[in-house]
């Protein structure tokens, strides 16, 4: 990808590269960067693709899950004999069954509090499971699930999160005293120096909502457990990462080998949220154990919206240290992380992923954030794409306009003051990120210019004067992806996390697994769960460069089994890694196959290895083009023909390859670390109007300039692009979990909770700048959940623009038009 | 007297299946399981999302807010009909070479609504596909894909006739 | 989410249908389009013993031109709607308005008379009814009636309906080929109930004088708001901006909306007096031109 605004090619067949010369290095690379056809849609265009709830074992029953009508309560008593005895009923579990049959779920903090699958004792909120009924089809189990009595003691509610902290408070884990699940003062350079030598000091408190991600497809489970073996076989369209995988088999109190999750080829969409499936593979695997058949669990739409996950609400305090012309000296945060009921795994990593880009794309060195992860009535939350970025990105570019507006200085100038630069390219960010490569003003330049922004300040400046409320927004982020393992451990103080004995936890691994069979076709296994990112396409482009092949001529293959692949602990498809570390494993994999190649070529020609090179499918001697043969040969003589093999070659063609990060640490003492392994960078303008008599902002134009490394297919990578923007302009203006005082849930139906459609999604208009990853092997960075973090920032700035004539300032989401013209109302009302 | 089972007689995609099925059995449940027609997808079961949208005697209809039994006798083309004599759609087409989809998994329902859109609408605007188009819900593509998409389609198909 | 057990009957003919509601009676539901009752079946929200479908009754689905009237039956899909001249050339009102309820797939299914019957409080075609009048034909197995439009609404969800009738029928007046009309909405998303709406039908004479002036308003009220003072403003008038302004105002002042999780009681009064003011200028100017087509 060249630098400069991106140009929408027109999707060529897979079929031939285009026309090189053929000269050694330049065949490589043909592929990649191409916007080649998907792999994955003929299946999907025809109603063939192979989702969870696509599938059928044996003697398949059906489950429905009882859940609690009540935010707080103590159960008293069960009576689920009616159930038992409907027709077609094969079991009913009950949360009590649940607590006998497993374990807690351990979880990455020092809290003591129990979370299993299903309500033990007590329900904490609206949703929560009770029971599950497994019968003959999903209508009987839902028929039988009304039959089943429980008796609540109802205890009072708590649903937000600051008053979750007060004194006297309702407690929802006894055991624990207070709601308070985790609690870190962290402290990167001098803070109260910076506050001290500031010319200017401002705060504000913001809130950020909850939404999710809403995939079209829910949660889907099939579970089987094998009395005789004692193995559980689970479907599910779990995405990872595999460390969930750890947690659930604990929770299960089942060796992990003795716990074989398959994904099949087809996820409908996850956005993070489909990480937090594991409880729900937990309980349907103790419904299969009790039922003593293999159970499938197909979540429903009200379900999801109450009880799936989603990401945090929160409250934060953000002070700010500046001087007068604009540098940003510090950054002291306060925030109050709402996680819902239980603090679930991989919570709090909503707090504590992006503590190595928490300043962002800025050169502030002094940072203290004082974070609270606060248990109260609501659903549990987990990844959300973007997963705790536009949290920070908000509070972060809220307070740059807050800035600017102060110093009346503009927007632009305030973030290109304060911007790392090129020339400081690998940056370490005060609390340990280490940016791996980027140019951020160059790219702040070309919004600058595609936007065309000082025009855009005269058209604002003439719609201020007819009257109308017209705004521009500037958000800017680092895009961290490739989470490293040892990020979450922040949630720990330095000293368990000294203590002897304590396991340090660090890293990002993925692994490709590549064969070629006697003809010389190739088939690809990877360790990842795509849901819909189109990792067959990408890793068929890659193959294709590094073997000197077609397209055509390999085939990936998206199931996973974890007990037929190769994965680890970080494997999945999650934190925007597989552009990353999942392609890094690709190219890998392909050069280790290659190796083999020609490695067996050198024996078969009798020429030294460093003299051959392949190309078009033939094994050259490069001095001496003659001696040449075949890949297809090679390839057949390693499946066919042992005799010719030398001592040190094995038979066939395959090789496995896993791809790891070098600065993928622990957290060291002073609670720095290296959360992610590359960062991208975007930036957006939104350009809104709102309209004061219906509070509704309806967005004119968005530009969004994003530096994703090298790009390996452009149409795939913009539409992430496209679909992350709307993401988090969903959040922005539309929807929200919406809960009442007494945690009763508000929002059930998509009527309730509103999704935009075609109608209100914008047209961005998009741009690239290349900063290749020196990390990664082709240099490239993930680039799904970037504008889902900087969109509800855009989208605050660009309406707090708006509103600034009129007095009003914006530290709260979703800008729906009831909060907005509530705002405007109150504003003119003395 | 009411029945706990009625028969129905109803061809999909130009295949007549006589079954058993209990009233409340939801069309989407009869197509996908009855039938073993997993292509339509069930996404919200109220009627918003547009999943599950098939053609029904040729207009589009949401299947999750159907009864099977009231298919009785009806024409119903899935998305595994779309695709003549091994032939893409020119719409499957579009969506393939627009990237129109990602997790696919709202796709059938876009390509029968789109199918539909077409047929009424010939030569739409984009505003017209947008406004088309807003029974159906996508979390992957922000809806740009697919946009471009039916438009694509649209004059390809005009060009063909 | 699955649908409860139901007894389901599929009657045929008007006469079967309301035999059964008479054996029935308040343990059974009549099934038109679904639209809005499939859901709160899947819900488990709703949970009648019996449904009647009555979807395989050919004779309800009809669009008929009687003296100046314009009949339509019950199981006319609003698709029809937007397809039928008859209906674009007596009431184009129906037509224009039809595309605002909910989308293409919903109206393939959903009727005319179920929309009416669910009585949800910012449903299209009530405020459309209750603004032209339209006469509701009821029957059940004792007789039939004809019940006002003005009378047919209770309050949400609810009708005059007995559980032994039905509606069969909605008569709308023809409109003057020189009155001009105008639905007017807000919307979240398209498609969407609407947080409020506001249908109008402006007449005028020859010099541009509003004779007669209709206005309903849906999302403000547990059935859609009319109020005859405030259609008297314009009477006799030019409609003037600020005429305009007063009327708002006054329609802004008079409708008791609620609060939910979509608008404020506040933030609904204030759009009904600015989109009543929208809905009448569009009318108008739709009005002058027809009167200049008319000349």
């Amino acid at each position: 990808m060249k630098d400069g605004t991106a140009t929408m090619v027109m999707t060529p067949p897979a079929t031939k590269p285009k026309k090189k010369e053929v000269s050694g290095q330049e065949l490589r690379k043909t592929w990649v960067g191409q916007s080649i056809k998907r792999r994955e849609d003929p299946r999907l265009l025809t109603g063939r693709g192979t989702f969870v709830d696509d599938i059928t074992l044996p003697n398949l029953h059906h489950a429905a899950i009882l859940r609690s009508p009540r935010a707080h309560a103590r159960i008293l008593s069960y009576d689920t004999r009616e159930a038992e005895n409907h027709p077609g009923v094969i079991a009913v579990l009950t949360g009590e069954e649940v607590g006998q049959m497993s374990k807690p779920f351990p979880v990455g903090v020092t809290a003591a509090f129990k979370y299993y699958s299903a309500a033990v004792g007590k329900v904490r909120y609206v949703g929560e499971p009770v029971a599950v009924v497994v019968a003959s089809d999903r209508y009987v189990a839902e028929d039988a699930m009304e039959l089943i009595q429980v008796e609540y003691e109802p205890l009072p509610p708590i649903v937000n999160c600051e008053a979750a902290l007060e004194a006297d408070a309702p407690v929802l884990h006894e055991e624990l005293g207070n709601n308070i699940g985790c609690h870190r003062l962290l402290n990167y350079g001098d803070v109260d120096q910076a506050f001290e030598e500031a010319d200017l000091i401002l705060k504000e408190r913001f809130v950020f909502p909850r939404y999710s991600s809403l995939p079209l497809e829910t949660y889907a489970v099939i579970a089987d457990f094998d009395a005789i073996t004692g193995m559980f076989t689970v479907h599910s369209n779990f995405m990872g990462p595999f460390s969930m995988h750890a947690v659930a088999a604990r929770a299960l109190d089942v060796e992990e080998n003795k716990l074989r999750f398959i994904v099949p080829s087809d996820i409908g969409g996850s956005f993070g949220i489909k990480t937090s499936i594991y409880p729900y593979i937990v309980l349907l695997s103790l419904a299969s154990r009790k039922a003593g058949r293999p159970v499938k669990w197909i979540e429903d739409r009200q379900e999801h919206l109450m009880a799936s996950s989603c990401q945090t609400d929160r409250v934060a305090y953000r002070e700010v240290a500046v001087k007068n012309d604009g540098t940003l000296l510090g950054i002291k945060s306060k925030v109050i992380e709402n996680v819902g009921a239980y603090l679930r795994a991989p919570e709090p990593a909503c707090t504590f992923r992006p503590i190595g880009n928490f300043v962002g794309p800025y050169k502030v060195r002094n940072v203290q954030l004082d974070a609270y992860v606060v248990m109260t009535n609501k659903c549990p939350t987990g990844p959300n794409r973007g997963y705790g970025c536009q949290q920070i990105y908000f509070e972060q570019e809220r307070m740059m306009d807050r800035i600017a507006e102060e110093l009346e200085l503009d927007p632009i100038e305030v973030r290109m003051k304060n911007l790392i630069t090129a020339e400081d390219m690998p940056y370490t960010t005060p609390t340990g990120g280490i940016y791996d490569s980027g140019d951020y003003p160059k790219a702040m330049d070309l919004v600058v210019e595609m936007s065309q922004y000082t025009k855009l300040r005269e058209r604002q400046k003439k719609a201020r004067a007819e009257g109308r409320l017209f705004g521009i927004g500037i958000a800017t982020g680092v895009d961290p992806s490739v989470s490293n393992m040892g990020y979450i451990t922040i949630a720990l103080p330095p000293e368990f996390r000294a203590r002897a004995g304590y396991l340090p936890k660090s890293g990002s691994a993925e692994s490709a697994t590549i064969q070629m069979n006697q003809r010389g076709k190739v088939s690809v296994t990877m360790g990842t769960t795509p849901q819909g990112q189109g990792h067959e396409t990408v890793v068929t482009q890659i193959v294709a460069d590094e073997l000197g092949i077609t397209p055509d001529d390999v085939v990936i293959v998206d199931e996973f089994d974890t007990a037929k692949h190769g994965w680890s602990i970080s494997s999945g498809t999650y934190a925007s890694r597989f552009a990353s570390v999942g392609t890094s494993a690709a190219v890998l994999a392909a050069r280790k196959l290659k190796g083999k190649i020609i490695h067996l070529a050198a024996a078969l020609l009798s020429v030294p290895e460093e003299d051959l090179i392949i190309q078009e499918g033939k094994v050259f001697a490069k001095d001496n083009p003659e001696k040449n043969i075949t890949v297809k040969r090679v390839a057949g003589t390693a499946h066919w023909n042992h005799e010719l093999l030398p001592d040190d070659v094995e038979a066939g063609l395959q090789a496995r390859a896993v791809f790891r990060f070098p600065a993928n640490v622990a957290p060291d003492p002073q609670d720095r670390v290296n959360s992610s392994n590359t960062y991208g960078f975007m930036v957006e303008i939104a350009v809104v109007e709102v309209d004061p008599d219906s509070g509704k902002v309806n967005i004119l134009d968005w530009f969004s300039v994003h530096d994703a490394g090298t790009i390996i297919n452009p149409k795939i990578v913009e539409g992430q692009i496209y679909g992350g923007a709307l993401h988090g302009i969903g959040g922005a203006l539309f929807e929200e979990l919406a809960y009442d005082d007494d945690g009763q849930f508000l929002t059930g139906s998509f009527m309730h909770y509103v999704c935009p459609t075609a109608v209100e999604a914008p047209k961005l208009t998009i741009g690239h700048i290349c900063s290749p990853s020196p990390l990664t092997l082709l240099g490239s960075k993930g680039a799904g959940e970037s504008s889902s973090e900087t969109a509800p920032a855009a989208i605050a700035g660009a309406v707090a623009d708006a509103l600034g004539p009129l007095g009003i300032r914006i530290n709260e989401l979703p800008l729906n038009p009831k909060r907005v013209w509530t705002l405007i109302h109150e504003s003119k009302t003395p | 007297m009411p029945q706990a089972y009625r028969s129905v007689e109803i061809t999909v995609n130009g295949l007549t299946y006589n079954r058993q099925v209990e009233p409340r059995r939801l069309l989407s449940d009869f197509l996908r399981e009855d039938l073993d027609l997993r292509g339509t997808h069930v996404g919200c079961e109220h009627g918003i999302c547009g999943a599950c949208t098939v053609l029904m005697n040729g207009y589009t209809v949401r299947s999750c807010l159907m009864f099977a039994v009231q298919a009785n006798g009806a024409e119903i083309t899935t998305i595994e009909g779309l695709a003549k004599n091994g032939k893409l759609h020119p719409l499957q087409e579009a969506f393939w070479e627009n990237h129109g989809l990602q997790c696919g998994f709202c796709t059938p329902g876009f390509l029968l609504s789109a199918c539909e859109l077409l047929e009424r609408n010939p030569d739409p605007t984009e505003e017209e596909v947008r406004v088309g188009l807003s029974g159906n819900m996508c979390r992957c593509t922000g809806y740009q894909g697919i946009v471009e998409s039916v438009l694509a389609a649209a004059s390809k198909m005009k060009a063909q006739k | 989410m699955k649908p409860p057990k139901f007894d389901y009957f599929d009657p045929t003919t008007v006469e079967e249908a309301l035999d059964l509601l008479k054996e029935y009676g308040e343990d059974a539901k009549i099934l038109a389009g679904g639209q809005s009752l499939v859901p709160l079946l899947n819900f488990r929200l709703a949970r009648p013993q019996v449904l009647v479908d009555i979807n395989r009754i050919k004779d309800l689905d009809y669009v008929r031109e009687n003296n100046g009237t314009l009949a339509i039956g019950a199981m006319t899909r609003q698709r029809t709607l937007e397809t039928s001249e008859i209906i674009r050339s007596k009431c184009g009102l129906l037509t224009d308005a039809a595309e605002l309820i909910g989308h293409p797939q919903i109206r393939n299914r959903g009727t005319v008379g179920g929309s009416l019957v669910h009585a949800d409080p910012t449903a299209e075609l009530a405020a459309i009814a209750k603004a032209l009048d339209a006469q509701m034909k009821i029957r059940s197995s004792e007789g039939e009636r004809t019940v006002a439009a003005k009378d047919f609404f209770v309050t949400v969800m609810t009708t005059v309906l007995e559980p032994s009738e039905m509606l069969v029928e909605v008569e709308f007046p023809a409109l003057a080929p020189s009155a001009g009309w105008a639905f007017e909405e807000f919307v979240l998303r398209h498609g969407d109930f609407a947080v409020v709406g506001v249908t109008t039908v402006v007449t005028l004479d020859a010099k541009q004088t509003c004779t007669e002036l209709r206005l309903a308003a849906i999302g403000v009220d547990e059935t859609p708001f009319r109020d005859p003072e405030i259609e008297g403003l314009l009477q006799g008038q030019k409609i003037t901006d600020s005429l305009l302004d007063e009327l708002a105002a006054r329609v802004s002042e008079k409708v008791d909306p609620f609060t939910d999780l979509h608008a404020t009681a506040e933030q609904r009064k204030h759009l009904a007096g600015v989109l009543a003011k929208k809905a009448i200028k569009k009318a108008e100017e739709a009005a002058i031109l027809n009167l200049k087509k008319e000349s």
